[in-house]
């Protein structure tokens, strides 16, 4: 069944980043400088329905809170922020827009998938100085939440309910993918819409 | 051309909700260390071993960390998150031949690259390469990716989720400007 699952969502997954222009580079590279802001309205707004949807769904008891799944918070995970941040925007590829790129015929996305495999393995052979390093341990908790979400495992930094903030939020962000503006720089193009 | 944002922005969040609602949050980095590890293990046997309660450990303390999860999932491939990605190519795949394929111009070299630095492939390539080398190792650093961190972490409203959208736009935004200063 969790097969079957997994080839329905992740066939959906990879076919609406298509879709959306997220395994192409033109529009990454553009989004990330700031020219056409188009595909940032469209994951500013997905982060938002889905924030809704789940919690909405966890207060109608629709939605299972235990499916949630929070990463633990650590130094390390801004400063591997900045290094994927600095290689997504040279390339215009992040992991799943990479591998969905080869997948639809860019041969440098074959490159980006290659590199990625030896990055990953080159991590896994330092993940002990990391650790030792103290970088990995967790900070304000760990795994936590902005609010604390009722029934949830995972604790909240604020006593605030979880699941009412996460629709407020999850508002906020699909405001802000209407107010933003096309473009915040020059050179940006026109967006046909469909 | 791309979806519109409101209609692709509601398909995209869907999927996400889809995803935790059905089976568990969407992720894609782990994936790549899944694949590094089966072909290191198929190298070398003893990298991934089973001890005699069915557990799984491994001589590489990263695929022996969480109990051995990593090392139980690459001596298991059709696993969901395993599955999950290579779905998601085939999604891609079908959905860019659905739309009449991406052309072989692009195939080639993006069009903001030539814009850039005209027609040159090898460069480019050197440079998917390297790229993917920083992103990979980032992301196991961060422990996710955009997928997992930034998508489903900031719709969960983890706390990690924004530091790691925090350290990403930061180091992104002035990359993208001095990489590619004209646009395309």
């Amino acid at each position: 069944m969790n097969i079957v699952l997994a080839l329905v969502i992740g066939a959906a997954f990879g076919a609406t980043l298509d879709r959306i222009g997220a395994t192409n580079p033109n529009w990454i590279i553009r989004m990330l400088s700031l020219r056409n802001l188009h595909l940032m309205k469209t994951i500013l707004l997905a982060i938002g329905t889905g924030s809704i949807l789940m919690f909405g769904g966890q207060m109608l008891g629709l939605v299972d809170v235990m499916h949630m799944s929070v990463k633990s918070a650590y130094i390390g995970v801004f400063i591997g922020g900045l290094l994927l941040g600095a290689g997504w925007a040279a390339s215009g590829y992040c992991p799943g827009t990479g591998v969905c790129a080869a997948a639809s015929g860019r041969r440098d996305g074959l490159f980006f998938i290659a590199g990625g495999l030896l990055g990953a393995a080159a991590y896994m052979v330092t993940y002990d100085s990391w650790k030792a390093s103290g970088l990995l341990d967790g900070i304000a908790g760990g795994k936590v939440t902005l609010g604390t979400v009722p029934g949830s495992k995972f604790e909240g930094i604020m006593a605030l309910p979880g699941d009412i903030l996460g629709i407020v939020l999850g508002l906020v962000f699909v405001l802000v993918a209407f107010v933003l503006p096309d473009s915040l720089v020059g050179g940006g193009e026109e967006v046909p819409a469909e | 051309m791309v979806l519109n944002w409101k209609t692709g922005g509601v398909l995209l969040g869907f999927v996400f909700f889809l995803a935790v609602l059905l089976v568990k949050p969407i992720g894609v980095s782990t994936q790549f260390v899944i694949l590094d590890a089966i072909v290191a293990d198929a190298v070398n046997p003893e990298l991934i071993t089973q001890s005699d309660d069915g557990a799984y450990t491994s001589s590489n303390a990263y695929l022996a960390k969480s109990k051995g999860k990593y090392a139980k999932n690459a001596s298991n491939p059709l696993n969901y998150s395993f599955i999950f990605v290579i779905a998601m190519m085939a999604g891609a795949f079908v959905s860019s031949k659905a739309r009449g394929g991406i052309g072989k111009d692009e195939a080639k070299l993006p069009a903001i690259w030539y814009a850039n630095y005209g027609d040159t492939p090898v460069k480019r390539y050197a440079m998917a390469f390297v790229s993917g080398f920083v992103v990979l190792y980032g992301a196991r650093l961060a422990g996710g990716c955009t997928s997992g961190h930034m998508m489903s972490g900031m719709m969960q409203t983890s706390l990690s989720g924004y530091i790691f959208a925090a350290g990403a736009f930061l180091a992104a935004v002035p990359v993208a400007m001095i990489v590619y200063k004209k646009g395309a």
